[in-house]
């Protein structure tokens, strides 16, 4: 599933003022690759992911997903194409509350159409591979942050999306849980899924075949590791 | 899909048990009210009913206008241009009419032993049952036989028998009307109060003899009809009215020198009334209703903002419009069909707790209960929209960062 931006724009209106968030980017990711999107704040990294991610559409410029053009889908598809070809963790987790680890890993596949035994079993299973399968009945409230994060994969996972999109997925994390967070991703690229991660964090682009810096709401640069 | 928004919709409920069920109230008494009011209202409407009813079915009733005496014109009724043969002549000349009974009526006091009584004696024919529909409880009633001979017979009304003989047998004893012997044949059962009083208080003797023997008159004071059914009662009336005019040989230009009430009229004037005073009832209650609608409305705004964070979460992950619509949505009509439910189940109990305990008739009306019930939902529905709809027009990146 390869994803191809040629000079995406995104023009905000803030109180009668115009910001070009984004001023024509053009990056090309292949299946499977493992990046990470750096910068300063204000950089325009964030609103590349939210066009990345179809929570948004570019103002001018392409966004080729899949071979399919994202930028004139109207919200609905936006929310199909979220739904079955993205998994999103966020900094906050971003769980419900008062929603059992179980339910909330199931979640995506209530909007994906899924009958509720298949949901169960298979939000199971995932949360099995992300080592939490005995935390199951818990709210998210009883969780340590790693653990969240963790059950925040699982949910990215569970419509089996080949690209995860990760937003400082280990901003509110200490080091360690950090470094188990990351070592999921590794894993979920070694598996063969594209993973396009937001931070500012050098540390953490170490993890990452490319990193693309980002400045006013251009590339800077682009830089490959050789493995 | 739907299954799964009810569910959604339900969890959210939860959550927040004690505010759902607050919202809910306006909605249980807005409905019970609207149940209560309008069952207290079809109450009256039947008491009402059935009073008119009380005095006959089909009734009318013919009595002479008032009389001219050098100018000076009497009470309505005291005039004494009706006699036996007009009463003879709408039984034969009319069509549409069952029975026909011509009566008198005085007041007198009524002596048994060392009882008296007071009461108003009418002297008619037999056909006077079937009118007003009196049944015999004990004996029976007197006949035409007894009419032409000028019996001196009477038929008690429960009243007058109780006042009369403390629980003793009246029948076949003589009592005194007015000083002249009578003997008891029968005893009426008991018909309670209608629009014109007690109806028991009464002491009905053949129409001649209260005539000639007991009054000295040769005119009669009424005439009771009954038509054979509401379809013809107007025509009838009008017959009446053209056939009296012409045995009285009024002129073109004299008013008329009786009157023709029509007991269906008076029904369907006091049917008006009584419809009248249920309707402004219903609208007071349902008035209750639209301000609980507003409360839902109210609730789903404050609900749909302090949940914009997680609908964000939703549409990351996929919800569609319809998904985020449909899960407010339900809140809402979860919320007025409880709400509905358990109003119907309100009403009904209050209205029975007002007939027991006020003593008030009530009739619950399932006609009510649907129309309640059915605008609870259309209220749900109705101020749920709005809120669903702002739910599921947000902007998922707005919503995601909403603190």
């Amino acid at each position: 599933m390869s994803i191809l931006l040629s000079e995406v724009t995104k023009v905000y209106q803030l109180g009668g003022e115009q910001v070009n968030a984004l001023a024509g980017i053009t990056l090309n990711i292949s299946p499977g690759e493992f990046t990470a999107i750096m910068g300063p704040s204000g950089s325009g990294k964030s609103t590349l992911m939210n066009i990345l991610g179809c929570l948004d559409r570019p103002t001018k410029g392409s966004y080729m997903l899949d071979g399919q053009e994202v930028a004139t889908l109207n919200d609905d598809q936006l929310a199909i194409t979220r739904n079955k070809k993205i998994g999103f963790v966020f900094q906050s987790f971003n769980l419900l509350p008062r929603m059992s680890t179980l339910q909330n890993v199931a979640l995506p596949m209530v909007y994906a159409g899924v009958e509720k035994k298949e949901r169960l079993a298979r939000a199971e299973q995932v949360l099995a591979m992300v080592g939490l399968e005995s935390r199951m009945n818990h709210q998210p409230n009883e969780l340590s942050g790693g653990q969240r994060q963790r059950v925040a994969i699982a949910r990215a996972l569970v419509n089996d999306p080949t690209i995860i999109m990760a937003d400082e997925p280990t901003g509110n994390l200490d080091t360690k849980s950090g470094d188990e967070v990351m070592n999921i991703f590794s894993e979920l690229n070694s598996q063969g899924r594209t993973i396009i991660l937001v931070t500012h964090e050098p540390d953490i682009a170490e993890y990452a075949g490319r990193v693309v810096y980002v400045r006013d709401g251009l590339i800077e640069r682009d830089e490959w590791k050789v493995r | 899909m739907f299954s799964e928004s009810i569910s959604i919709a339900l969890a959210g409920l939860k959550a927040n048990k004690l505010r759902a069920m607050l919202t809910m109230l306006g909605i249980i008494i807005g409905v019970g009210a609207v149940i209560a009011m309008v069952s207290i209202g079809m109450g009256v409407k039947d008491k009402v009913a059935t009073s008119i009813a009380g005095l006959g079915s089909n009734l009318l009733v013919v009595t002479p206008g008032a009389s001219n005496a050098g100018g000076s014109r009497q009470a309505a009724g005291s005039s004494i241009t009706l006699n036996e043969k007009d009463a003879l002549a709408i039984s034969q000349e009319i069509s549409g009419i069952n029975l026909v009974a011509p009566a008198v009526t005085r007041s007198y006091q009524v002596v048994f032993g060392n009882q008296n009584w007071t009461t108003s004696i009418q002297g008619t024919t037999p056909d006077i049952q079937g009118i007003r529909n009196y049944s015999i409880e004990e004996g029976s009633f007197f006949t035409n036989q007894d009419v032409e001979t000028r019996a001196r017979v009477a038929v008690l009304g429960k009243t007058v028998a109780e006042n009369l003989f403390n629980g003793g047998t009246p029948i076949g004893q003589t009592i005194r009307i007015n000083n002249a012997p009578f003997r008891v044949v029968g005893v009426l059962e008991a018909k309670g109060e209608s629009a014109g009083g007690n109806q028991d208080d009464t002491v009905i003797i053949p129409l001649k003899t209260a005539q000639e023997r007991l009054m000295g008159i040769t005119y009669i004071q009424n005439i009771n009809v009954q038509a054979t059914g509401t379809d013809v009662i107007y025509q009838v009336q009008d017959d009446i009215t053209t056939l009296l005019r012409a045995r009285h040989k009024l002129a073109a230009t004299t008013p008329d020198d009786f009157t023709v009430r029509n007991m269906v009229a008076i029904m369907e004037a006091a049917d008006e009334t009584t419809s009248m005073i249920t309707s402004l009832l219903a609208v007071v209650a349902g008035l209750s209703l639209l301000v609980g609608g507003i409360g839902i409305m109210n609730i789903m705004l404050v609900s749909v903002t302090e949940r914009t964070r997680e609908i964000g979460i939703r549409k990351a992950l996929g919800a569609r419009y319809q998904n985020i619509l449909l899960q407010f949505l339900i809140e809402a009509i979860v919320i007025s069909v409880t709400g509905g439910i358990l109003g119907i189940v309100l009403g009904i109990g209050a209205s029975y707790g007002i007939s027991s305990v006020a003593g008030w008739k009530t009739v619950i009306s399932s006609l009510a209960i649907v129309a309640a019930f059915a605008f609870s939902v259309f209220i749900g529905l109705f101020f749920g929209i709005y809120p669903a709809r702002k739910a599921a027009l947000l902007d998922p990146i707005e919503a995601l960062r909403y603190e």
